[in-house]
């Protein structure tokens, strides 16, 4: 077997466009306005305070991300009111990172898929106990 | 008129696999669907906490049985960009035919699976009659029917003998004959069109908006294919994607039935150009940094976010699949349809909802 080349490897870098609470809503109509699709939303646990979400859009196969950083304390705001397609990863985001969203659209309060007797955040490294939906 | 409202699912004779609709209905109309999942989570990306990135190819493929080897493709497609590995042609070119028979066998389980949803049993029995052939071919190639398990990070780990590929290309044109010798039943029979046609509406700005993916995007009439981005050997192969207009179950299950086609030409042109060479290299280190990568399963466009900290365990692993994406768009088709119609609607949509779940 041969084996892969190993010349001068670079550490990738997502391209990202950093968006706080304030203007995430602004910056989600705009690309909505300027044909984007939504592909989905991603949630990265950083460390016990915060996590990352990224929001992930396509146009003509071309993705563009918007990220921001998130304290787990705060509700942080839903946009599944602009792209209804939103709800359900929302919902999921909620349920495995005990990150609440503010304005669901369609909310499972925690439970889309875990049942009510666990109490953690199963996908946090740092795990917290579940706060109740907003 | 009284509101009633009626579980369909989790357990329903057209589901394969529980999902829960809570349906408002006024009269015969159903006027809202409210979507309800829960049933089948197994967490499966949290698992790469415990399994290193090579052994995390096996949990991946388990994700979803139909369209296992795209998931193991797109995850060793994603991390193989992020560490800079170039992997050899004839590999590309592997991974392409074994994915593009995933599809046909996929779409012809659905093409079955749908024929039943509605009643046409005979319809069923002979699609599902054709896919063993697809089926065998796996079988015989790789050593299993369903989870085929070929890739490995650079490369696949089986490859073929010039017997086996003059095989195939004799099995697909059975397969193809006798597909299209029912194309006049799955496209044109009167009980087919009476079930389907109008049925579950999903217009082209609602599909862009709801975030739709794979048959039930293009069935919309829009034009992409994730198959464009020119992974594996696609860059090499005539490829156009598939595409109908009406937005309705009918156009959804005729962009399926002419992707078969189509991805039975893709392996036939794959095993016409299969270059020769290495089918593998050996991948040295650990995953570091972040990345993306998106495929095209048979019900979409899949994408998976990778990462990884420099150790063999990644720190993230995200997985979007195709249904996940079009369970909204789902919602969306189901008020003012009949009672009646809401299990061909929702099959319309190829629902894998051991692939939502994870």
């Amino acid at each position: 077997m041969a084996e892969a080349k190993t010349t001068e490897k670079k550490i990738p870098v997502l391209a990202t466009q950093a968006v706080e609470n304030d203007n995430l809503k602004a910056e989600i109509r705009r690309l909505k306005s300027e044909g984007y699709r939504l592909v989905t939303l991603t949630c990265v646990d950083l460390d016990e305070e915060h996590v990352d979400l990224l929001y992930s859009f396509d146009k003509d196969l071309e993705m563009v991300h918007l990220r921001m950083q998130q304290p787990k304390s705060t509700p942080a705001p839903s946009i599944s009111d602009i792209l209804f397609g939103a709800f359900l990863v929302e919902n999921e985001i909620q349920d495995q990172f005990g990150i609440c969203f503010d304005g669901l659209v369609l909310n499972f309060e925690n439970y889309l898929y875990l049942e009510e007797e666990v109490a953690r955040t199963p996908f946090c490294k740092y795990s917290v106990i579940r706060k109740d939906a907003q | 008129m009284a509101k009633t409202i009626i579980p369909f699912g989790p357990q329903h004779p057209v589901l394969p696999e529980p999902i829960h609709l809570s349906l408002t209905v006024e009269d015969e109309i159903v006027t809202q669907a409210v979507p309800a999942l829960g049933y089948v989570h197994r967490g499966l990306e949290k698992l790469c906490d415990i399994r290193d990135y090579h052994h995390m190819i096996q949990v991946v493929e388990r994700v979803c049985g139909i369209c296992s080897k795209i998931h193991a493709m797109c995850y060793c497609h994603g991390l193989e960009e992020m560490m800079q590995v170039e992997v050899p042609p004839r590999a590309k070119y592997l991974r392409t035919i074994w994915s593009e028979l995933h599809r046909v066998h996929s779409h012809l389980l659905w093409l079955g699976l749908f024929a039943d949803g509605f009643g046409f049993e005979a319809l069923f029995y002979q699609l599902w009659k054709i896919r063993e052939r697809v089926m065998d071919i796996n079988e015989a190639t790789t050593g299993n029917r369903v989870i085929v398990s070929v890739n490995v990070m650079g490369g696949v780990r089986k490859d073929l003998s010039l017997e086996q590929i003059r095989w195939i290309l004799s099995e697909l044109e059975l397969v193809e004959s006798e597909l299209k010798a029912l194309e006049s039943t799955i496209l044109d029979d009167y009980t087919v069109k009476e079930r389907t046609v109008g049925k579950g509406m999903l217009t082209k700005e609602q599909a862009y908006d709801l975030g739709a993916a794979g048959p039930t995007l293009r069935g919309s009439g829009i034009a992409q294919d994730c198959r464009q981005l020119n992974y594996a050997a696609f860059s090499d192969l005539e490829f156009e994607p598939v595409v109908e207009y009406d937005g309705d179950s009918y156009a959804r299950s005729k962009v399926r039935y002419r992707e078969t086609l189509q991805s039975i030409d893709l392996v036939r042109q794959a095993l016409h150009k299969l270059p020769d060479g290495e089918i593998n290299v050996k991948v040295k280190g650990n995953p570091e940094g972040e990345g993306v990568a998106r495929v095209e399963q048979p019900r979409g466009e899949l994408f998976y976010y990778f990462k990884g900290n420099g150790t063999k365990h990644l720190e993230r692993l995200r997985i979007r699949t195709p249904t996940f994406a079009n369970i909204p768009p789902l919602a969306a088709m189901l008020p003012g349809i009949e009672l009646a119609d809401v299990p061909v609607v929702v099959l319309s949509i190829d629902p894998c909802i051991s692939c939502t779940e994870r």
